[in-house]
């Protein structure tokens, strides 16, 4: 009968075409479990290489020229204190730059040049900023290389980040907010600071964490600075016994952050010093790893109890 | 009704003063005004700044080297006392580790999107997504560990005669790094476009895997246009893992066998010694600070006239 030859027929196209469905469900699993296998692999061998070296003593300790008594003080210190100036400069720069773009700007020229401007500082290679940074903030300003000079590069780099992360958050507020606060009489600046602005902090925050994240891992940068690699001393204590207990010399003391220390000692011959590398890799992946995790999370939170 | 008529004179001001036109208040408001807008203008700044200084302190350098000698000589030894300026070994450094980057990411991230976007159960998504994430916030520093002390020895076990540092290595690890930046935009691209055009052909009896590459791939060019040229522009500005896993030595080659500087890792190279302010070493990772960002310009003009040219819209 013809028609069930038919039938058959076009049965089989259909197999055929199906099959092609699942060859490409099983390659695209492949291609995920690659990205996922290959961070399995980095966590594990950092793991097996670096955790006989961590130990209460490889954070209280200064690196050495003996591998084994090497540790990261001076890293991680230096490291908190640049994000602090990272933070204290791109944050309030970052919000806002984003709350002008998104509440105030009125659509003309100027506006146009600073939004593709802001994609096309996001392009920028990294190392760029630290050329810049050197020549600007070490040469011009005559800042040095200091955690002062560190820390305003990395807020540059970051820029970009804290304002697409304000502008999204202030997006995603409804207009009926603004038209309420409008109609009680408040000026724009009573509705962005009463209202918008807190609205909005959670995905402020969101972004925040991602780019100091980004910041705390970033090495090209601060090497281009000229950032010393081998510091055994703390930068001065930021609060003193007398008045006015508050002191700003650290801002100009030379340093070191983590992932110079790590380079520092990848790029040495000998192997125990491997380790070392190994023990500050995971101290920093788990660090940046936590940073975003909490932003992720306090995403998914928001979107779950967003309701307008 | 009748107003009392000794407790106000019609013409007093009968309101609050509060509710008036407040000249401190405008005042106020221009000036928060005025301050948003000077700090949204420093990302304009930044980049007046970036430029101005690039070309500034290059301008120092080609007085002293003659254009010309900066784009043709086959050498880069300005550190030498026999000093050579010439750009092409980082360039082929540059591009031919790039090149392993995106043989790996472009159709490992292409793969990924179309997978997530189109056939991935919604669990797995909503797990994959944000690990993909977490994978591009590893720091860059991490990666160049991982390509020297991992993944070199495990390729020297295929390819024995691999050195120790090499483009190849680097560049693999490279892509995987990229792998993120390429699939999360890629995806969000093909998401974008409306469902009635995959209703549309599965109506026509397309398959799912006919549905991705003829109708929503197409759909989404020009968003996995920009995709691809964030991954290139990432890969040739991409430092740590070059300087770490790809040894520092220039070499004019095109071959990923073997050691080589990328643009990145030479300017690397030089912070880590101690060059002093102004001499002509130290001017040399301007000029290569300037080829670098005028490469990725190119390529983000590229991207640019690509998704003016092919975007689609519903």
């Amino acid at each position: 009968m013809r028609d069930d030859k038919d039938l058959s027929e076009i049965r089989t196209i259909i197999a055929r075409h199906k099959l092609w469905d699942l060859i490409f469900m099983i390659v695209g699993v492949l291609a995920l479990m690659i990205a996922v296998l290959t961070f399995m692999a980095l966590f594990a061998h950092m793991l097996i290489e670096g955790m006989p070296r961590l130990s209460w003593d490889f954070f209280t300790s200064f690196p050495s020229r003996r591998p084994g008594s090497a540790g990261i003080l001076s890293a991680w210190v230096g490291t908190i204190l640049v994000m602090l100036v990272t933070a204290m400069a791109a944050v309030p720069m970052g919000i806002g730059a984003g709350i002008y773009l998104e509440e105030y700007a009125s659509k003309n020229i100027i506006t146009e040049i600073i939004e593709i401007n802001v994609t096309n500082l996001a392009g920028v290679p990294s190392i760029i900023y630290g050329l810049l940074a050197l020549s600007l903030f070490v040469h011009q300003f005559g800042f040095g290389q200091s955690i002062l000079s560190a820390g305003l590069a990395l807020a540059l780099l970051i820029l970009p980040v804290v304002i697409v992360a304000t502008r999204e958050a202030i997006r995603a507020i409804p207009l009926v907010i603004r038209e309420g606060a409008y109609a009680l009489g408040a000026t724009k600046w009573q509705t962005v600071s009463d209202h918008l602005l807190p609205y909005s902090a959670a995905g402020i925050l969101t972004g925040v964490i991602i780019g100091l994240a980004r910041a705390i891992g970033e090495t090209a940068p601060i090497i281009t600075i000229g950032a010393l690699t081998f510091i055994a001393f703390l930068p001065p204590s930021p609060i003193k016994a007398e008045f006015p207990f508050l002191s700003f010399e650290w801002l100009m003391a030379p340093f070191t952050v983590m992932p110079i220390q790590m380079f520092n000692w990848v790029s040495r011959p000998e192997e125990e010093f491997q380790a070392n590398a190994a023990a500050a890799g995971l101290v920093l992946v788990v660090m940046t790893l936590a940073m975003n995790a909490i932003a992720i999370y306090l995403r998914y939170r928001m979107r779950k109890n967003l309701k307008w | 009704m009748q107003l009392p008529a000794t407790a106000h004179p019609p013409d007093e001001i009968t309101h609050s003063k509060r509710l008036g036109y407040s000249y401190r208040r405008h005042l106020g408001e221009r000036f928060i005004e005025a301050l948003l807008f000077l700090m949204a203008f420093v990302s304009v700044a930044i980049t007046i700044a970036i430029v101005v200084m690039l070309v500034k302190e290059s301008f120092v350098f080609f007085e002293h080297v003659p254009l010309w000698q900066f784009l043709t000589d086959t050498q880069w030894t300005p550190l030498f006392d026999d000093a050579h300026y010439g750009i092409l070994p980082l360039i082929s450094g540059t591009v031919v580790s790039s090149a392993v980057a995106l043989l790996v990411a472009i159709p490992l991230g292409t793969i990924t999107a179309i997978y997530l976007s189109e056939f991935a159960p919604f669990a797995v998504r909503e797990v994959a997504k944000p690990f993909l994430e977490l994978l591009g916030g590893v720091p860059t520093v991490v990666y160049g560990y991982f390509a020297l002390l991992f993944v070199t020895p495990l390729l020297q076990k295929i390819f024995p005669d691999l050195p120790g540092f090499s483009l190849l290595s680097a560049g693999l690890v490279m892509g995987i790094m990229i792998i993120p930046y390429v699939s999360s935009m890629a995806e969000d691209a093909m998401r974008a476009v409306p469902m009635h055009l995959r209703e549309g052909s599965y109506a026509m009896g397309a398959t799912k895997f006919q549905t991705a590459i003829r109708v929503v791939m197409p759909a989404a060019f020009s968003g996995i246009a920009a995709a691809y040229i964030l991954g290139i522009s990432r890969a040739v500005g991409e430092t740590m893992v070059v300087a770490i896993a790809a040894g520092m030595q220039p070499n004019l080659t095109w071959n990923p066998m073997e050691p080589a500087a990328t643009i990145t890792a030479y300017i690397v190279q030089v912070s880590l010694g101690d060059l002093p302010h102004g001499s002509i070493g130290y001017q040399t990772i301007f000029a290569a600070g300037l080829t670098l960002l005028l490469l990725t310009l190119a390529f983000n003009i590229i991207g640019h006239v690509l998704r003016k040219r092919y975007r689609e819209v519903y």
